[in-house]
């Protein structure tokens, strides 16, 4: 299996706290890595180093490397180049209120594609991959904001995969949905999972047995234990993470 | 009902006082409607101003110019500078802090300042002399901050979530801006540009002594003209036509109450589509 990500030493700091200290961890293509543990353990900020959306906050800090395919991230690396191929999912569903298809087709303009025709048919591509076409092709030019969350949420995910990136990055991304649009987007995920490499953040262990085949528990910043998922949820070799898992503890 | 004559006492007060306001607005208004109604003859209202008919027609084509020229060059100045305030600049900036004290200030001077310093910057120093130029680049500096002030707060109301999607796919931070953030500011800016008309509309301190009192429609750009805030306070001094200048303020009232109005609408519409 091809390694993607390869991150060495990595720490992060926002101003005087250390958020992650020391992250060593592969993550490999076409697979879904979970990334689990209680709030504020640094899972969501780890996601977010990987495609350098760190960048945005103030006083953040990174030492360390990650290795994208090889190369450096936070080296000589072209940002938005990096978030092309390194795509998010956020927490909460956050189309723009503009048309669905406006949506979609908002990233690849960004990337330079202008041709009605190609446009159109990455954003049914896009839209097919994420299981909404049946349901939004008769209104692709109503504004997104009137979809229900969940359906908000798989538009997200058809933006995001509109790129053609090869990483999805998700960070809970159904935290903020009702059961049934989140049993639909981990079915999602299992098929997405053929073309892409999916790295998830969720605080719902269930969710990370039911679609992962990686998970990684993060405990005060640190990776206490990265594991296949059967063995980590079956046979956890730290006592915190059967702690954790059992829910004596997060 | 009321145990504590404290309590009692507060509630009267509290009650006179919103009575005040609201009386003393309605006497304002309801004077120079009665004192003006009946000069709001068709007169007033003629093409060329002459010593009889004291028209104020041509005071009412120079405010609508000097509206537009101020605006051509303070609201691309201000929103570009907001912009930058809110999504270039890093927080805690210096530059930022130096430009946030100088807005401040800038629009806590009172306006006759601003009269004075465009009569000694633009009128003598540039040699343009009592023009309409003079006036509009006076009040541009002036309604600068309010533009400023307005942009930044609609810029700040747009979701953080909507530029992290942005970035997220891989955007620039122009994209970004153009595409994403400004359309979705647009009522706000918009109703901040609606609030600078009305202080431009209002104002005469500040254009006494930059665009003159000439009662004429300005020929150029260099000409002396008077908007119609001037042309009242003029009639008002002569001491001749007190009963005209009571009409020209019915005319103002309703197009501060009218752009008033329109702002209110657009903020209401701004915070409807906002979610």
């Amino acid at each position: 299996m091809k390694n993607v990500f390869n991150v060495k030493n990595l720490n992060l700091f926002y101003g005087e706290t250390h958020a992650l200290t020391d992250v060593n961890i592969t993550l490999c293509e076409n697979e879904i890595t979970a990334l689990i543990g209680p709030s504020g353990c640094g899972k969501s900020s780890f996601l977010r180093t990987l495609n350098r959306m760190n960048d945005l906050i103030e006083n953040c800090k990174t030492t360390g490397e990650i290795l994208f395919n090889g190369e450096n991230i936070y080296g000589d690396f072209d940002v938005n180049l990096l978030r092309k191929h390194v795509g998010m999912v956020f927490q909460k569903p956050n189309p723009f209120p503009m048309s669905i298809y406006d949506n979609i087709a908002f990233g690849p303009r960004t990337h330079g594609i202008k041709k009605k025709s190609q446009l159109d048919e990455i954003v049914e591509k896009s839209l097919r991959d994420a299981a909404m076409w049946d349901e939004v092709k008769d209104r692709l030019k109503k504004s997104a904001i009137g979809l229900s969350g969940g359906q908000q949420q798989r538009v997200c995910i058809a933006r995001a995969l509109a790129v053609a990136p090869q990483v999805l990055l998700m960070d809970e991304p159904t935290s903020a949905l009702d059961p049934i649009s989140t049993s639909k987007i981990e079915d999602l995920m299992n098929e997405l999972k053929e073309k892409y490499t999916i790295i998830i953040v969720t605080h719902n262990m269930q969710q990370a047995a039911r679609v992962s085949d990686m998970t990684a528990f993060f405990l005060l910043g640190e990776i206490v234990e990265y594991e296949t998922t059967d063995n980590l949820f079956s046979l956890p070799k730290d006592k915190r993470t059967e702690d954790y898992i059992t829910g004596r503890f997060g | 009902m009321f145990k504590k004559p404290m309590s009692l006492l507060l509630r009267i007060a509290v009650m006179l006082s919103a009575a005040i306001t609201v009386l003393s607005l309605l006497l304002i208004v309801g004077y120079i409607l009665v004192k003006g109604i009946p000069y709001l003859t068709p007169s007033l209202f003629a093409f060329e101003y002459n010593s009889t008919n004291v028209s104020l027609f041509p005071s009412m084509i120079t405010t609508l110019i000097m509206v537009a020229l101020a605006l051509i060059v303070s609201a691309p100045i201000g929103i570009f500078c907001a912009i930058y305030l809110v999504e270039y600049a890093k927080r805690g900036n210096h530059l930022v802090k130096y430009i946030r004290i100088t807005t401040e200030t800038l629009s806590g001077i009172p306006s006759i300042v601003y009269g004075l310093f465009g009569m000694l910057f633009f009128v003598t120093t540039l040699k343009l002399g009592f023009s309409v130029l003079a006036g509009s680049l006076t009040l541009s500096i002036m309604i600068l901050p309010l533009i400023i002030r307005t942009t930044e707060e609609a810029l700040k109301s747009v979701p953080d979530t909507y530029r992290e999607g942005s970035y997220g796919l891989g955007a620039t931070r122009l994209r970004t801006v153009f595409v994403v953030i400004l359309p979705n500011a647009v009522s706000g800016i918009l109703a901040g540009i609606i609030l600078s008309i009305g202080r431009i509309v209002g104002e005469t301190a500040a254009l006494i002594y930059t665009a003159g009192t000439i009662a004429k429609i300005p020929e150029n750009l260099g000409s002396s003209a008077r908007t119609l805030s001037i042309h009242m306070y003029s009639l008002s001094s002569e001491g001749l036509h007190t009963n005209e200048a009571y009409a020209t303020a019915v005319v103002l009232l309703a197009v501060v109450l009218f752009i008033n109005l329109i702002a209110n609408l657009i903020a209401k519409r701004f915070r409807k589509g906002k979610i």
